[in-house]
C-alpha cells in the first residue's frame, strides 16, 4: 500500500483525474466524445451542406460521396447528422448546466437554512416532480414556438429553457441531501465562529465538498436531455426543421422506413453512442469520487 | 394507514390547482388557437368565427374562462374536443384502459425480468455473468426509445415476413386487426412489439438498480445470520435479501412515473396505440385545448395516485416505517 504516501503528495483533482482513468471504459467513452465533439465542431469541412438538395440522388445508400447516404430530398446524411450533432450537443450541454445551476442554487438554499424555506422550495420541487414531464414539454414547445418574442424565435433557445426548467429537481434533492449533512459538520461550525457569512460558507465551504456528486447527476442530466431534446424534435415539438438535430432527422426518416430503413439506423445510433459515453463518464466519475472503491489492477 | 393515505390525497390537491392554473393558462394564452384552420378556410365568413368564439366562449377574460373550466373539471366533466365535437370524458375513457394495459403489461415484465437479473449478479459479482449484464443494461439505459420502437418495426415489419403468409412478421399498428376487435391471441400479437420497446430500457435501469441496492444488503447482520442459521442459499437472498434490497427500487419507481408515462407516449406514437398518450399527440398537433388540458390533469392524477399507491406498498413492505 504505497498509496497512502502517494496521496499526501498529490492534488485532489489529480487523484481524481488518476482514478478516473483507472475506469478504462470511461477513458474510452471520453475519447469517443472527443471524437464527437470535434466531428460537430468541423462539419464545415464536408462538401456538403445540411439543406443544400440534390432532387437526382434521393434515396442513395451508402457509398464514397455518400458515406450515410441521401435522404428524400437528396440531402447528405452525413452532413446533416454532422451539423445534427452541433445542435444535440449544444442543447444537453447548455440545458444540463441551466439545470444544474438552478437545481444547486435550490438545494443549497433549502438544505442549508432549512426550516420554512426549505418547506417551501421542496413543496415547490414535489410539485414539479408530479408533473407529467412530457406532456408539459410538448405543450410548452408548441406554445412557445408562436411566441412574438425575437429571441424566443430560437427553438433551439426554447428547447434548451424548458428542458432545464423541467429538470433541475434532481440535483435540487441531492444537493439539498448533501447540504443537510454538511452543515453540520466541524468545519461549518469553525467558519461560523470566525464570522463567515452565509453566502461564504455556502460557497467556500460546503459546495466544494459536493462536486463530485454534481458533477456525477450533470452527466445524468446531459444524457437525459440529449435523449429528451431528441425525443421532443422527433414528435415534431422540439428543433424546426430545417434546422437539423438528430431527433428531427430520425422523424423524417421515420416517414421513410418502408423505402430507407437505413435513414433511421444514424441518427439514432448517433443518439445511443453518445448517450452511452456519457453514462460511462458517469460511471468513471462515481468511481474516482468516491473514496470506498478500491480499484484492482487486472 | 387511511388517515395517512387520506393526507397524502388532501396534500396533492394543491398541486394539483397549480398545476392546473399554469397550463390552463399556458395552453390559452397562445396565439394561433383552434379555430386556425377556420380562419384560413375562405369559405368560412368572419361573422362565422365570431359566432362560433362566441359560442366556445373563446372571447371570456381568461380568468373567466378558467373559472368555468375548474367548475365543470370539479363536476367531473372535462368540456369538449374542439377538433371531435366530443366530451372530452368519452375520449379520455375510451383511452385509459388501453395505456394502462400497455404500461401495466410492460411493467410487469420489467419486474419479472429485471428482480432475478439483478439478484443473480447480486449474488456472483463481477462474475461473467454479472459483467455481461452490466453491459447489456448499459446499452438498454442508452437506447432511445423512439429509435429502438423504430428499430423493432424495421426488423420485424418490414424485414423479417411470416414465413406461411408472407405477411409481416409482428403487427405494428393499433391493437387489433381490421375485424378482429376483442380476440385476446390477436391483442397480445399486438402488444409483443409495443412491450418489448416500453420494458427494455426499464428492466436495464431496475436489474442495474437492484444490483447495487442488494450487494449494500448482503453486508448486513441479518443476512450474515440467515446464513448462519443455515437457510438456503435461496431463502438468503430472495426472502432476506431481496425483501430489504428492494425498498429503494419501489422509491425510485414512484419518483420515476411521470418517465414511465413519457416512455408510454413515445411508444403509443409509434405503434399507433390508441392510449392517452397518442391522444395527446393528436391533440397538440390540432391545438385541441380541452383534450390536452384534459390528458395532462388525468396523468398528473394517476401519477399522484400511483405516487400515494408506491408509498403504501413501501409501508407494506417494510413494517419499520410508521405513519404519522
Amino acid at each position: 500500500m504505497s498509496e497512502l504516501t502517494t496521496h499526501t503528495e498529490q492534488s485532489m483533482a489529480r487523484t481524481i483525474i488518476r482514478r478516473f482513468f483507472k475506469h478504462k471504459l470511461a477513458g474510452i467513452a471520453v475519447a469517443v466524445l472527443m471524437v464527437l465533439v470535434l466531428a460537430a465542431l468541423f462539419a464545415f469541412s464536408s462538401p456538403y451542406t445540411p439543406t443544400e438538395q440534390e432532387p437526382a440522388n434521393k434515396f442513395q445508400t451508402s457509398s464514397l460521396d455518400h458515406w450515410f447516404g441521401t435522404d428524400e430530398l437528396g440531402r447528405d446524411i452525413f452532413t446533416r447528422i454532422l451539423y445534427g450533432g452541433r445542435v444535440s450537443l449544444a442543447v444537453g450541454l447548455l440545458s444540463t448546466f441551466l439545470s444544474i445551476a438552478l437545481g444547486v442554487i435550490v438545494g443549497a438554499l433549502s438544505g442549508y437554512f432549512g426550516g420554512w424555506v426549505d418547506s417551501l422550495l421542496m413543496r415547490i420541487t414535489d410539485a414539479f416532480l408530479t408533473f407529467p414531464t412530457i406532456f408539459v414539454l410538448i405543450i410548452l414547445g408548441a406554445y412557445l414556438r408562436e411566441q412574438q418574442v425575437p429571441w424566443l424565435k430560437n427553438s433551439v433557445v426554447i428547447v434548451i429553457i424548458i428542458i432545464a426548467v423541467l429538470s433541475w429537481m434532481w440535483p435540487a434533492r441531492m444537493v439539498r441531501g448533501l447540504f443537510l449533512v454538511l452543515r453540520e459538520r466541524e468545519f461549518v461550525t469553525a467558519s461560523r465562529a470566525l464570522g463567515g457569512s452565509h453566502l461564504r460558507i455556502i460557497v467556500r465551504h460546503i459546495l466544494p465538498n459536493c462536486i463530485g456528486p454534481i458533477l456525477v447527476s450533470g452527466t445524468l442530466q446531459m444524457a437525459a436531455a440529449i435523449i429528451t431534446e431528441s425525443g421532443l424534435s422527433y414528435l415534431g415539438f422540439g428543433v424546426q426543421p430545417p434546422t437539423p438535430t438528430w431527433g428531427s432527422i430520425l422523424a423524417t426518416a421515420q416517414n421513410q422506413v418502408f423505402r430507407a430503413p437505413w435513414i433511421a439506423f444514424y441518427p439514432g445510433l448517433m443518439i445511443f453512442i453518445t448517450v452511452m459515453t456519457i453514462n460511462y463518464i458517469g460511471d468513471g466519475l462515481r468511481d474516482a469520487f468516491d473514496p470506498y472503491v478500491i480499484h484492482t489492477e487486472k | 394507514m387511511t388517515i395517512y393515505a387520506i393526507r397524502r390525497i388532501l396534500q396533492t390537491i394543491p398541486i394539483l390547482f397549480i398545476i392546473s392554473i399554469m397550463l390552463f393558462f399556458l395552453v390559452r394564452s397562445a396565439p394561433g388557437g383552434p379555430l386556425t384552420s377556420a380562419r384560413r378556410n375562405p369559405n368560412v365568413t368572419k361573422e362565422q368565427i365570431e359566432a362560433l368564439e362566441e359560442k366556445l366562449g373563446l372571447n371570456d377574460p381568461l380568468p373567466v374562462q378558467y373559472g368555468r373550466w375548474m367548475g365543470a373539471l370539479l363536476a367531473g366533466d372535462l368540456g369538449e374536443s374542439i377538433k371531435f365535437r366530443r366530451p372530452v370524458n368519452d375520449m379520455i375513457a375510451e383511452r385509459i384502459p388501453n395505456t394502462l394495459l400497455l404500461v401495466g403489461v410492460s411493467f410487469l415484465i420489467t419486474l419479472l425480468v429485471a428482480i432475478p437479473i439483478g439478484v443473480l449478479s447480486a449474488r456472483r459479482p463481477y462474475s461473467a455473468f454479472d459483467y455481461s449484464m452490466t453491459t447489456i443494461t448499459f446499452i438498454g439505459q442508452s437506447i432511445p426509445v423512439y429509435w429502438l420502437g423504430l428499430g423493432l418495426i424495421v426488423i420485424f415489419y418490414v424485414t423479417i415476413k411470416n414465413p406461411l403468409t408472407g405477411e409481416p412478421f409482428l403487427p405494428v399498428g393499433g391493437m387489433n386487426t381490421q375485424g378482429k376487435s376483442g380476440d385476446l391471441p390477436d391483442l397480445l400479437w399486438h402488444l409483443v412489439l409495443p412491450v418489448t420497446a416500453l420494458s427494455l430500457g426499464w428492466i436495464a435501469w431496475y436489474s442495474r438498480f437492484l444490483r447495487s441496492s442488494m450487494m449494500d444488503v448482503l453486508h448486513e447482520d441479518y443476512v450474515r445470520t440467515a446464513k448462519a442459521k443455515g437457510a438456503s442459499e435461496n431463502a438468503v437472498y430472495y426472502r432476506h435479501a431481496l425483501r430489504n434490497a428492494i425498498l429503494p427500487l419501489v422509491t425510485l419507481i414512484a419518483l420515476d412515473l411521470p418517465s414511465l408515462f413519457a416512455g408510454a407516449l413515445f411508444v403509443e406514437t409509434i405503434f399507433s396505440w390508441p392510449g392517452m398518450g397518442r391522444l395527446f399527440w393528436d391533440a397538440a398537433k390540432g391545438r385541441d385545448y380541452p383534450v390536452l388540458l384534459g390528458v395532462v390533469m388525468i396523468t398528473a392524477v394517476l401519477i399522484i395516485v400511483c405516487n400515494i399507491l408506491a408509498d403504501l406498498a413501501y409501508g407494506w413492505l417494510n413494517p419499520q416505517v410508521k405513519y404519522e
